[in-house]
Order: structure tokens, then C-alpha cells, then sequence
């Protein structure tokens, strides 16, 4: 089978979230890069899938230059080529995104059986690329996928709902959106990292239509205004804690 | 706005309301504009008497119920050509549904199928050619003030950011059944089988009192004095990104952005340093007390309760000292 896996390039954030002057973005000077969690994982079961039922998987990714590094990350996992949709770095709304994302399949020498999103980015947090996606190929779509087992042309997906797993079935082709936890991502061995130097990546350079879901400002929440009562240093605080659970009707 | 406002209703497992789709109404109800509702089920029956009083105390002025054999199964795309019929016919000029995974789920479908933009998990939506959003990211550690194009304006609801209030003037909701045109493609997507969950032990979602550890635990087995004190306590245990991407925890122990969204009456945070992903599961706990050896620890800044040290010292002091106050 023909695995397509689209991830993107997001700030590694710390403790504290810190915007550019023009309030624009995140500010990134102090920050490494990596791919959304979701997709992490789905790079992952794209690398699984292809080792049970053999085939090829590309990784797809929307982002600035730098992006081929996540590009790179994750064919060091074990995916066999890569499409890079550069764009200057800006932020492209998720219509404009997915319309990028479609143009790159049809225009791919590759037809793919399975494409794979992460089910929302851990930055833009949209939940509507690989549904759009689905929608323009004409393809079945599910979303916050944790379980997925490809069979006979199809693919049996569960989805974690209250009390337990929604179970899907649908025919391939198809576009399924993936959650963290689906899987444990490898780590990448030093040989993988080294076959990942020389696998092909395919660039283009799309052109950014305006955006609908037009991005006017970021701004970081105001502090939770929180009294931070300090109970002690070392274990000699544990009668304050005790007493603190106490207070709260803790302590049965 | 002078169009009317839809909101999409989810239902609860015990055939009520949602919760988070309260808040929707709420939410929309700000517009200003004739509010609609519209819900979906198996059979045009009407809902219970409870349910649309419910409905009503929002100021519902009808309540669509899309109704199809096919819909007793969760199936997005024709739910979602449902709520597009519904928008459709009573001209909406704009489409408000929860941002849960369904709803977030089910507005996607109606963007894709309208071609309209949509904006996920909102908490303000101010109408005007264009309409002004201000949307959550990063799982609440930031906001997003946006312009959102195209008619109608689509937009989720950010859980629990707008409390669910009930009208000034409730209204007596009418109910208007009606059969929308389901293509078979839309239905080929769609819950066949449920895999329940395993029973026992305390849900993270739902306990009381949750212990977690990071990073600073620094092996699987360090995680046994974080299960005696959770167990002391009657709560969950639970662990941040580090700690699963590890291995040392399951994914479902997991708090954070990408994992579990925790209420408990108090967390305690071990050896977590206060990444934002970490944060944006545990801002629903009432109280917080942070154990942490570094006293400039992020976690710090949204603590109640702080103590600086190292958890493998403090942890067990803390149960030792529960046992003690136990015995007496």
C-alpha cells in the first residue's frame, strides 16, 4: 500500500508562550522545532502500516525551509521520500492549507491508499485540514483516530468516545486523522538518520491565497493571578500538605 | 445580526442535553440574532418534555429535528449534510456548535461541503462583513484574534469558556421535524461497533484528586510512590508528555494538551516543570500544589500550594504523614 502522511513544523514552547513585537507569531529565537504530537504519531503508524503490508510512504509537510528538518525527522523514521510545500514562513489559513495539500496530490506521481493528518496542530488547533482534504478528493474521512488495522481493502479505525471505542470501518482509499497515543514513536536509530540524508524531497513553491480565516493578532492569556502559598522545602512540608488536604476534605 | 443563529445540539449519553452544547447556546445567543437549534436522531420523535423545556429556557425559538433511519449511528458527513440542510432552509447567518470532537468534527464536514471558512474553539464572534473571532490555541495558552469571512460565519465554541446561562425571557420552542436528503457517499462513515471500556480503577477524567509525575520521577518504577500517595488519596495517577514519550506511562495516564483534560478538587504536579502543554489539561483542577526542586519551575506561576524539593523525599513524607493522621 501507498501511505501519505502531512505533518507540521511547530515551535518546541516551554513554560511560558512569548509573541513576536508585531504579535504575528511565537517568538522563536529561544526555541528548537519539532512536528505536532498528533502527527508524530501518525508518522509513526504510517511507518508501521508499510512494514506490515509493505508499499511506500511519503511525508508531506506545508511550512518554510527550515521545515525539511521535521521532513528529514521523519524519514529518518523509516518514510521513503518527502513533499515540501515551501512557503516564506507566514501563517496560511486551513482552507488554504488543505487547497496546497490537494494540489500536491493530484499533481504527485503517487496514488495513495491512506493519507494520514495529525487530528488537530498543536499550534493552529483548526480540526478541519484533513477534512477539507477528504472532502475536495471525494475520499471517506475520520477524525481522533486511536486504533487503526488495515484488511482486505479496508481500514478499521476506533475513536475513544465517553465509556469506551467507536468503531469505523472504511474503504481504501481514505484520509484518517490520528491522536497521540495511538502508538509509542520510535526513536530514530543513527543509521535511519543517515539513510534520512539521501532520501528524495520533492519541493514546490504554492502560491498563499488570501485568507478567510484571517489572523489579526496573537495575545497571551493574563497569569492565573494565583497567591502561591509556599508550604515548606523538603520533606519536613508534609504535615503542611497533609493539612492543606485536610482543609479540603481530603483526608478520609 | 439579524439572521438567524443555529446551534448544532449534541446529546448526552442520558438522552439530555450536552453540557459543552449549553455553552454553545449561550455563546450564540450574543449575536443578537433569532436563535435556532438543531438536533438529530433515528425517528422524528419529539424530544422529551424536560429536554425542550431545557432548550426553551435558552430562548430556542425552534428546534429542527433532522430525522433519518440511518441516524441512530454517529455518521459525520450525513449528520453534517443534516446541519447544512437545516442552515440552509432557515438561511442561518451563521452555525454555532460545541468545540468537542464532535462538534469540531461536524462543522469541519459543513465548511468542507459549503466551502466556507470556519474558526475552531471561539470565545468571542462579533458579527460584521468581515466578523471579528477571538479563538484559543495551543490548548489555551494563547489567543488568536481573527477575521472570519463568508456567510454563514461557522465557528466551535471553546469549552467551558462561556458559562451556560439560561435566557432573560425563555421561549416556548417549537418543534419542526424534517427529513433531510442523505446521499448514500454520506453515509459510508459511520460508528459500526463499540469496543467498551475496561472497567476499575479511578477514570483521570473524572477522580478527584489526581497525582501526577514528570520528568523528575526519571524511571517507571519511580512512579510507585506516585501510586502509593494517589492510592492514599482514593485519586488517579497521572504524568506529563515527557513522561510517556519515555514509555515509563501509558498514554492514558497522560495530562496535557494532547492527552487527558483533568477537573480534580486538587492536583499534585511531581517533578513537572509547567510546559504549556502540560497546563492546558490541568487549568480545570480546582486547587494546585506543585512539588518541584527548582524553586523558578514554571508550574510554580499556577500553583496554590508550592514545595521545593525533591518529590522521591517529599512524596513519601506526605504519605507517611497521611497514615500517621489516619491512625489517629
Amino acid at each position: 500500500m501507498n501511505v501519505l502522511v502531512c505533518v507540521k513544523r511547530v515551535p518546541l514552547t516551554g513554560g511560558k508562550i512569548v509573541l513576536t513585537d508585531d504579535k504575528q507569531a511565537i517568538s522563536t529565537r529561544h526555541l528548537g522545532f519539532t512536528v505536532s504530537p498528533h502527527e508524530e504519531c501518525s508518522a509513526e503508524e504510517a511507518v508501521r502500516l508499510i512494514e506490515q503490508h509493505g508499499g511506500a510512504s511519503t511525508v508531506l509537510t506545508l511550512g518554510p525551509p527550515e521545515a525539511e528538518e521535521q521532513l528529514r525527522d521523519a524519514m529518518a523514521l523509516g518514510i521513503d521520500r518527502a513533499v515540501h510545500l515551501v512557503t516564506d514562513g507566514s501563517e496560511w489559513d486551513p482552507e488554504a492549507t488543505a487547497a496546497a495539500i490537494v494540489a500536491a496530490i493530484g499533481a504527485d506521481e503517487q496514488h495513495y491508499d491512506l493519507i494520514l493528518f495529525g487530528t488537530e496542530s498543536a499550534d493552529g488547533g483548526n480540526y478541519q485540514v484533513p477534512i477539507r482534504v477528504a472532502h475536495a478528493l471525494g475520499l471517506p474521512c475520520i477524525t481522533g483516530i486511536k486504533a487503526i488495522e488495515v484488511r482486505d481493502g479496508t481500514v478499521r479505525c476506533e475513536q475513544e468516545v465517553a465509556g469506551g471505542r467507536d468503531v469505523y470501518e472504511l474503504p481504501l482509499p481514505a484520509v484518517i486523522s490520528v491522536k497521540e497515543g495511538i502508538n509509542l514513536p520510535r526513536y530514530p536509530s543513527v543509521p535511519g538518520r543517515m539513510r534520512a540524508k539521501k532520501k528524495p524531497v520533492l519541493r514546490t513553491d504554492p502560491a498563499r491565497p488570501d485568507a478567510r480565516l484571517e489572523l489579526v493578532r496573537l495575545a497571551v492569556p493574563g497569569g492565573s493571578g494565583k497567591q502561591t502559598e509556599v508550604l515548606g522545602t523538603g520533606p519536613e512540608a508534609a504535615p503542611a500538605v497533609v493539612g492543606v488536604l485536610r482543609e479540603l476534605g481530603l483526608v478520609r | 445580526m439579524s439572521t438567524t443563529a443555529l446551534v448544532f445540539l449534541e446529546q448526552s449519553a442520558e438522552g439530555g442535553i450536552d453540557e459543552l452544547s449549553e455553552q454553545a447556546l449561550s455563546f450564540a445567543r450574543e449575536l443578537g440574532a433569532p436563535l435556532e437549534a438543531v438536533l438529530i436522531g433515528a425517528a422524528d420523535a419529539a424530544p422529551s418534555a424536560a429536554v425542550l423545556q431545557r432548550i426553551g429556557a435558552h430562548g430556542v425559538a425552534t428546534v429542527h429535528l433532522a430525522a433519518h433511519p440511518a441516524f441512530g449511528a454517529y455518521a459525520p458527513a450525513a449528520w453534517a449534510s443534516a446541519i447544512a440542510q437545516a442552515a440552509q432552509s432557515v438561511s442561518a447567518g451563521a452555525v454555532i456548535a460545541a468545540g468537542s470532537e464532535r462538534g469540531n468534527e461536524l462543522l469541519a464536514h459543513v465548511a468542507a461541503r459549503t466551502g466556507r471558512p470556519m474558526a475552531a474553539n471561539c470565545i468571542a464572534l462579533t458579527p460584521g462583513a468581515p466578523a471579528e473571532v477571538t479563538r484559543v490555541r495551543w490548548g489555551g495558552s494563547l489567543l488568536e484574534h481573527a477575521r472570519l469571512h463568508g456567510s454563514p460565519l461557522l465557528a466551535t465554541v471553546a469549552p467551558h469558556a462561556v458559562a451556560a446561562t439560561p435566557a432573560a425571557a425563555p421561549a416556548d420552542t417549537a418543534v419542526a421535524p424534517f427529513a433531510p436528503e442523505i446521499a448514500d457517499a454520506d453515509l459510508v462513515v459511520r460508528v459500526v461497533g463499540r469496543v467498551p471500556a475496561a472497567a476499575g480503577g479511578v477514570s483521570l477524567a473524572d477522580a478527584d484528586v489526581v497525582v501526577s509525575g514528570g520528568r523528575g520521577v526519571g524511571s517507571a518504577e519511580g512512579f510507585s510512590v506516585i501510586e502509593e500517595l494517589a492510592e492514599l488519596l482514593g485519586g488517579a495517577v497521572g504524568c506529563s508528555r515527557a513522561v510517556t514519550s519515555a514509555g515509563w506511562r501509558p498514554h492514558t495516564d497522560q495530562v496535557g494538551q494532547t492527552g487527558t483534560k483533568i477537573a480534580p478538587e486538587i492536583y499534585i504536579a511531581c517533578g513537572i516543570s509547567g510546559a504549556t502543554q502540560h497546563m492546558a489539561g490541568c487549568k480545570g483542577a480546582k486547587k494546585l500544589l506543585a512539588i518541584n526542586p527548582d524553586g523558578e519551575a514554571s508550574i510554580f506561576a499556577s500553583a496554590d500550594y508550592a514545595v521545593i524539593g525533591d518529590l522521591h523525599e517529599v512524596v513519601p513524607a506526605i504519605s507517611a504523614e497521611l497514615r500517621k493522621a489516619r491512625a489517629t
